[in-house]
């Protein structure tokens, strides 16, 4: 691929978790701050009521023409059955995120870059479980380059319901911190 | 939402395409994958001082539509399948009083109610004879939420300009893919209102057309008193039920768009220069054609893409004109062929057609267009 | 004042006293000499012209069926549209142009039974639309079928033994739906149901104005019913003016007792209204 920015993401999780919302946040990082190309495709139906549910999002310089991902370069997991799901179809040295009490990952997997966050505990101690997805969003920043960490603040900022902006931030900077610790080998 | 860059939806973006250029009016019933356009509609209409109302089925949202765009305004209503079938009765309706007014029908896959959440492209013939009796439509079709969003602008200039209902085909992928959708200042945008004749009402007849065969209107309650019906009438609007008339009116119905082919066609052509296998798709399938468009150029193959934006009238000359001076059309459509015989009709036996199919509940990856080019 | 004959109204200048609300040049009209429909819709011209409303501010839509052709015969803005859609093509005009009366003129037929769902949705809603139904309980344009109006036992051309399946009480089902306005007369009761019709256009909301109609060519001879005349002196004999009675109380047994009266007239906030509350009209730049 041609001009180097190229990334397949798939976020995954059940109903409920911002899985969506967080395939939008990323592509609006993307178009709208980082002025290059992105498609967001989602699973629809009764899964986006509770049941399994993933959104594929494609990050490019190019204009995308196939918008579905079949091998991401990076995974986000956030319950058992969407890891399964999704684990196998990430590429070698594809990078790997998931909640920490909410998947329990394969040992020895040693094809896939993979980190851990209690998103969802850290969540919860911000005052709403509900921004974990947040919180996995700025750990997504810190470990990969997909997009600019400025930009996903700014579309976090945009995105999440009016009044909660603030919170939202703040999720994001927990999980960004705990990305960047994890990445100097101090976390 | 003027001068902004959105990432949204394509259903969102079509609804913002009606807002942009001045739709004031929506009625409709909920219908996956289509809900989204109504719902986007049903918050900013309020906001521009339109009306959206929530019909108790297709039947009444089409009649509805009629209804408000003879009251002025510009009216739209959005389905798929299912609703699409139920809208033909009143499609026919429209077209035989001639009345401004866009249909957008985000395609999913059947027969019946099949795969409500997935996408196909099935619905092309339907849109082009789905009404009872002989008739000509214009119905477009777009990739993309930004050509959702442009083409729903060209759909209501269309239908204005032709008086006639227009049609929006897109698909589940299309209509449900969030993508980067630039919306201009709404006064850079090209808006066409429908004709609004300047006679006094002793001398106006409703169905009198101008030099391009089509009639312009008026404004009910302005004193025209005007008559309009679903029977075959003549130039003052009143039923007559005789062959001479018949054909007097089916005329003006047919050659207002035939005769204005070349204003109303629109394609885009890609890597045609010295292309000797030429792919036509349109919809979603334009993507992963695209797709392998380039990957044909890399090992070698002289291809090129014609993708079809107006799917009718067929672009016929253009097909036409290209049949004899390449090696094969490829055509991938999410069905078992149907612009696939439109191509063919127009290629005339002059080259090698190959239809790539798909069943519908998913998109072509460009391998198997690939692999069809390359074999040819 | 010289009455004026049939020969005089044959040759001009002698014209209908409402020819400023008829196409003149589509005369003759197509329905059948003894036909009622004829009744309905003079009734309903004499009342827009009593009205004082200006004709402009009309406009008359029908849907698919003999008394859907009224549409064509009115002077005013009008739409013939497709078979039982009146009402939602009237609901599209009428939220286009809300200040005009918006009357939808059609047959049993078409407003109940290929049209049964949009008519209580209309309802509902409390539409602001008059709707005149002529009820002659039957199809009478394709010859006499039975309809969901057709009463139990009667014969037509698809129910030849007799029909097995019950009628619909529309006046009651329009009450049960929601209408603000509900009144039912026969084709006899022609200056009644005249200030009916006028106190529709002047209701605010969803108005219905039921008229029991013969239809001597097809329902009448199907079930014996005599001649034109004999009907109306039969409905004469039977109906029975029930003014505010309950609608599921109007009783319509048109071998019986066919009552008669307006059964509903109540405020309740239209469309219109309960939009506006929800969106208030914005003041125009500069205005007060």
């Amino acid at each position: 691929m041609s001009g180097g920015v190229y990334h397949e993401i798939i976020i995954s999780g059940y109903g409920g978790q911002g899985v969506i919302l967080n395939g939008s946040i990323l592509g609006k990082a993307a178009t709208i701050y980082d002025k290059i190309n992105a498609t967001l495709v989602q699973s629809y139906g009764p899964e986006a009521r509770g049941g399994a549910c993933s959104a594929h999002v494609i990050i490019s310089k190019e204009t995308i023409s196939y918008p579905y991902v079949h091998n991401p370069h990076i995974l986000i997991s956030m319950s058992q059955e969407a890891y399964e799901n999704n684990i196998d179809s990430l590429r070698d040295g594809g990078l790997l995120l998931t909640d920490t009490d909410l998947v329990k990952r394969r040992k020895n997997d040693e094809r896939h870059v993979s980190y851990s966050i209690p998103a969802t505990r850290m969540a919860e101690k911000l005052g709403n479980k509900m921004m974990a997805n947040i919180v996995i969003l700025g750990y997504l920043a810190s470990l990969s380059d997909a997009v600019n960490a400025e930009s996903l603040r700014n579309a976090v900022e945009k995105s999440v319901p009016k009044g909660t902006e603030e919170k939202n931030l703040k999720a994001f900077e927990k999980g960004y911190k705990r990305g960047e610790k994890q990445k100097s080998g101090t976390g | 939402m003027e001068g902004t860059e959105q990432f949204i939806m394509g259903d969102t973006a079509c609804a913002e395409g009606a807002i942009a250029c001045g739709c004031k009016f929506f009625a409709g019933y909920p219908i996956t994958p289509a809900t989204e356009v109504a719902e986007r509609m049903a918050k900013r209409l309020p906001q521009v001082g339109g009306t959206y109302i929530q019909m108790e089925d297709e039947m009444a949202s089409m009649a509805a539509i009629l209804g408000a765009s003879w009251g002025g305004l510009k009216s739209m209503t959005s389905t798929s399948g299912p609703g699409f079938s139920l809208m033909m009765e009143n499609i026919g309706l429209g077209i035989i009083m001639e009345v401004p007014c866009v249909v957008v029908n985000v395609q999913r896959a059947g027969p019946s109610t099949g795969l409500p959440t997935l996408c196909a492209q099935g619905d092309m013939m339907q849109a082009r004879w789905g009404s009872h009796g002989h008739y000509e439509i214009i119905a477009l079709s777009a990739s993309s939420p930004q050509e959702l969003f442009d083409i729903t602008i060209k759909a209501f200039n269309l239908s204005e300009k032709y008086r006639l209902p227009v049609l929006v085909l897109t698909d589940e992928v299309v209509g449900h893919m969030t993508e980067k959708v630039v919306i201009p200042p709404y006064d850079k945008i090209d808006v066409y209102s429908r004709r609004i004749s300047t006679l006094p009402p002793e001398e106006y007849l409703p169905y009198v057309s101008d030099e391009d065969m089509v009639a312009p209107m008026v404004g009910i309650g302005e004193g025209y008193r005007i008559h309009s019906t679903g029977l075959t009438h003549d130039k003052r609007g009143y039923p007559v039920i005789t062959a001479p008339v018949q054909k007097e009116m089916m005329d003006r119905l047919i050659y207002k768009i035939r005769n204005n082919v070349d204003d109303i066609v629109e394609y885009e052509e890609i890597e045609m220069a010295d292309a000797e296998i030429v792919v036509i798709a349109y919809g979603i399938s334009a993507r992963p054609a695209l797709k392998a468009l380039e990957m044909a150029r890399d090992s070698g193959i002289k291809c090129g893409m014609m993708k079809l934006i107006t799917i009718w009238p067929f672009p016929e000359k253009r097909i036409r004109e290209l049949a004899p001076q390449v090696r094969g059309f490829v055509v991938p459509e999410i069905n078992y062929g149907q612009i696939c015989l439109e191509v063919e009709r127009c290629s005339a036996g002059k080259t090698e057609i190959v239809l790539v199919s798909h069943a519908g509940g998913a998109i072509f990856h460009p391998n198997e267009i690939l692999e069809v080019i390359s074999r040819l | 004042m010289k009455k004026q004959g049939l020969k005089e109204l044959n040759g001009m200048p002698g014209k209908h006293p409402l020819s400023d609300l008829l196409r003149d040049d589509r005369m003759p009209h197509i329905w059948c000499p003894g036909c009622d429909i004829g009744t309905v819709f003079s009734s309903c011209l004499t009342a827009i012209h009593e009205s004082n409303i200006d004709y402009n501010n009309f406009a008359v839509i029908s849907g698919i069926g003999c008394s859907g052709r009224a549409a064509g015969y009115v002077k005013l803005d009008s739409f013939h549209t497709t078979h039982g859609r009146a009402i939602p093509f009237a609901t599209g005009l009428k939220i286009a142009k809300p200040k005009m009366n918006i009357i939808v003129f059609s047959g049993d037929g078409d407003l109940f039974t290929i049209g049964g769902n949009h008519f209580i949705h209309a309802a509902r809603r409390n539409m602001d639309l008059t709707i005149i139904c002529v009820n002659n309980f039957t199809y009478g344009m394709t010859g006499g079928q039975v309809a969901s109006s057709t009463p139990f036992n009667a014969r037509t051309s698809t129910t030849p033994d007799g029909n097995f399946e019950r009628p619909f009480n529309l006046a009651y089902m329009a009450a049960a739906a929601g209408a603000a306005y509900v009144a039912r007369w026969t084709t006899l009761h022609v200056r009644r149901l005249t200030n009916s019709i006028l106190e529709a256009f002047n209701k605010k909301g969803f108005s219905f104005v039921e008229v029991i109609s013969s239809c001597p060519t097809s329902f009448g001879r199907k079930n014996k019913l005599g001649p034109p005349l004999h009907i109306i002196q039969h409905f004469h004999k039977i109906s029975v003016i029930k003014n505010g009675i309950h609608p599921k109380d109007a009783n319509l047994d048109i071998e019986k007792e066919i009552v008669v009266g307006k059964f509903v007239d109540i405020e309740r906030p239209t469309f219109f209204d309960l939009w506006e509350e929800i969106y208030p009209p914005k003041r125009e730049k500069g205005a007060k």
